[in-house]
């Protein structure tokens, strides 16, 4: 299912035409987030559309990961309001919000001993009632999600004794045995080497393509954001910058404005999208 | 690196529902678990009826349990022994489901009323109703109990920050605990020799002198808050994977984390309240129960019957066993838990304070 040298898929796609059944466009309504009174981010509108991935960009402390914090209500909104197709998230009980997206923060650790099946099975507890024992429907949904990450024959392994690659994926496999139509992601890369990193995009990218989830992820890398992402949105400074298309995005005097980066931008020789190469005091590109 | 990360073809090696199947071998080990350590404690609880300075043989002791033989067994058996067993069973199963609660909620492994210095604030609720303010009887319980609640609020709102954390918990809780202890010495070192003496058992803790009315009211209070643990038992699982996971799965951690811990502390105000702090049973019984279930999980019920089982074969010990010298309860399960939780120290560098 996943080779890593495998090129990646072409980024033809007009995500519009799937229809997505509950509409899952993520809106966020002059939102305001910080810590302990500091503001990060001050009124910020964001549109995030329903079917496609989305890849949130910026540098260190722009606010990205607050950004996808407070959209999926792990961070207390300072004012404004997120909706879920036009629905108010905050109005949501937390559980029923749950069943609707998916989530997975930085850097999760598993406790203790657990071993791969159990840890994604807790995946299903918003399905599951007060009293409700885990059922045959759980297991199913376990089973897939399971499959869908390619760690199945992993499932009596402790996940502790695992490579980093695979249990992220195993991480990935708990918020989609949630069965949600939309899962936030942050930095869902980090701590991976570049294999690793390629294969985990390519895997929510064929969520993404095979079961209509729609993905949203904040991410590091940007030549990595800027081939996997459908919409890519730029952030500086609590602010977004750029939101759109990756090649209609990422430009050089984009990348400046957000990361204070003089690059070129050129076409990615694989994929056509917008490949971002920083000069630098010591290499300014007058050689090439 | 490729070869882990391309696909097999569908798990060849795993039956049709490989996660079915796994679930239904850890429900199976947890009932083996559950019935070997049932059998355990069944069997220590006899020996704990035959033996003392009147020995009773087996069938002696059990026909005696039931009413047949002379009444000097049956006073033997019931007045003396039974009530000892009781309390020991109901002590260490309160002391091992709060570990246990503590341990998941705080997601730390030497989280327990020991180290937070709850227990501690327990003993020094009720050495200073003996001492300063000269209660007796049930009042000293209740002393014990409202110590047990003081510190435990007290480390709550000193660790307290938008949110409670785990680490500051325990760290707050350390200091706390030091701050008992001292607190506990200058007391006994303040008042006669006589009363110090009196007032020992609640810095050690045995089970010796619990029956009657006290034991019904300590049987009911564990019982509606084992009732309790019950219900928040669902947080378990989520909370332990981390507040911003819990709450991505619909946990209202805050919530679940301040009853969860609320339960915990109620088990041990109790618990110590009645045959003081036994210490180290609330860190020990749970990873105990942890190992023996190896699936991750919380291991709630199993942690009930090993600290059971570790109460009632401490105080067997410590009565019979030690040369001749009978020892509180409190000083057995100290023998044991501290090497413990050396062993546990040295060996669980990964995660001991993670």
């Amino acid at each position: 299912m996943t080779d890593v040298h495998r090129p990646a898929p072409a980024p033809a796609r007009p995500a519009a035409t799937r229809e997505a059944a509950p509409d899952v466009t993520l809106r966020a309504h002059g939102v305001s987030l910080g810590y302990d009174g500091r503001r990060v981010i001050d009124g910020l509108d964001l549109e995030l559309p329903a079917g496609s991935v989305t890849a949130i960009v910026g540098p260190n402390a722009c606010g990205k990961s607050t950004l996808l914090r407070g959209l999926a209500r792990l961070h207390p909104l300072d004012g404004g309001s997120v909706t879920l197709g036009g629905e108010d998230v905050g109005a949501l009980s937390r559980k029923e919000l749950a069943k609707r997206v998916g989530v997975l923060p930085q850097s999760s650790i598993a406790p203790d001993g657990v071993r791969v099946a159990e840890l994604v099975a807790r995946g299903r507890y918003p399905h599951q009632g007060w009293f409700g024992r885990h059922s045959s429907t759980d297991d199913g949904a376990v089973l897939r999600a399971l499959e869908a990450t390619g760690v199945a024959d992993l499932a009596d392994r402790p996940v502790a004794e695992l490579s980093g690659g695979q249990r992220q994926r195993v991480w990935i496999a708990m918020v989609l045995a949630q069965e949600t139509d939309i899962v936030l992601l942050d930095e869902p890369t980090t701590y991976l080497d570049l294999a690793h990193q390629v294969d985990l995009l390519d895997l929510l990218t064929e969520l993404n393509r095979t079961h209509g989830t729609t993905v949203v992820m904040v991410l590091h890398e940007l030549n990595l954001a800027a081939r996997y992402a459908d919409h890519l949105v730029v952030m500086s400074a609590g602010q977004v910058v750029a939101e759109g298309r990756p090649g209609d995005v990422l430009t050089a005097a984009s990348v400046h404005a957000a990361f204070g980066l003089r690059a070129r931008v050129v076409p990615d020789p694989v994929s056509g999208t917008p490949l971002v190469v920083p000069l630098g005091r010591t290499h300014d590109g007058a050689t090439t | 690196m490729t070869a882990e990360l391309a696909a097999r073809p569908a798990a060849p090696g795993l039956p049709a529902d490989p996660v079915a199947t796994l679930r239904h071998r850890r429900r199976r080990r947890l009932a083996l678990v559950v019935a070997t350590l049932a059998v355990l404690l069944v069997a220590m609880a006899t020996l704990a009826l035959t033996l003392g300075e009147a020995s009773l043989a087996p069938g002696r002791a059990l026909a005696a349990l039931f009413g047949a033989g002379s009444d000097a067994d049956v006073f033997v058996v019931h007045r003396l022994r039974l009530p000892r067993i009781e309390t020991a069973v109901l002590a260490g199963a309160s002391f091992g489901l709060a570990g246990a609660l503590f341990q998941t909620t705080l997601r730390n492994p030497l989280a327990s009323p020991d180290i937070l210095g709850i227990a501690s604030g327990a003993s020094l609720g009720a050495v200073t109703a003996m001492l300063v303010l000269g209660l007796t009887g049930l009042a000293v319980s209740g002393a014990a109990f409202a110590g047990a609640l003081v510190v435990a609020l007290l480390i709550w709102l000193f660790a307290w920050r938008q949110g409670l954390h785990s680490i500051r918990f325990v760290l707050v809780g350390v200091g706390f605990a030091y701050l008992c202890s001292s607190l506990l010495a200058w007391l006994l070192a303040s008042v006669e020799i006589r009363a110090a003496q009196s007032a020992l058992v609640w810095t050690v803790g045995s089970v010796a002198d619990v029956r009657g009315a006290d034991l019904v009211t300590f049987a009911v209070a564990a019982l509606v808050l084992g009732a309790g643990v019950a219900l928040a038992s669902r947080w378990q699982g989520p909370l332990a994977l981390g507040d911003d996971n819990a709450r991505a799965l619909g946990v209202p951690v805050d919530a679940a984390r301040v009853t969860s811990l609320l339960l915990a502390v109620g088990l041990v105000g109790v618990a110590t309240s009645f045959v003081g702090p036994l210490a180290f049973v609330a860190l020990v019984a749970p990873a105990i129960a942890r190992r023996l279930l190896d699936d991750g999980g919380a291991a709630l019920v199993v942690s009930v019957l090993t600290g059971a089982l570790l109460v009632l074969a401490a105080d067997v010990v410590g009565q019979h066993l030690l040369f001749g010298v009978e020892a509180p309860t409190g000083i057995v399960t100290g023998l044991i838990g501290a090497p413990y939780l050396l062993w546990l120290l040295a060996t669980d560098r990964r995660k001991a304070l993670a």
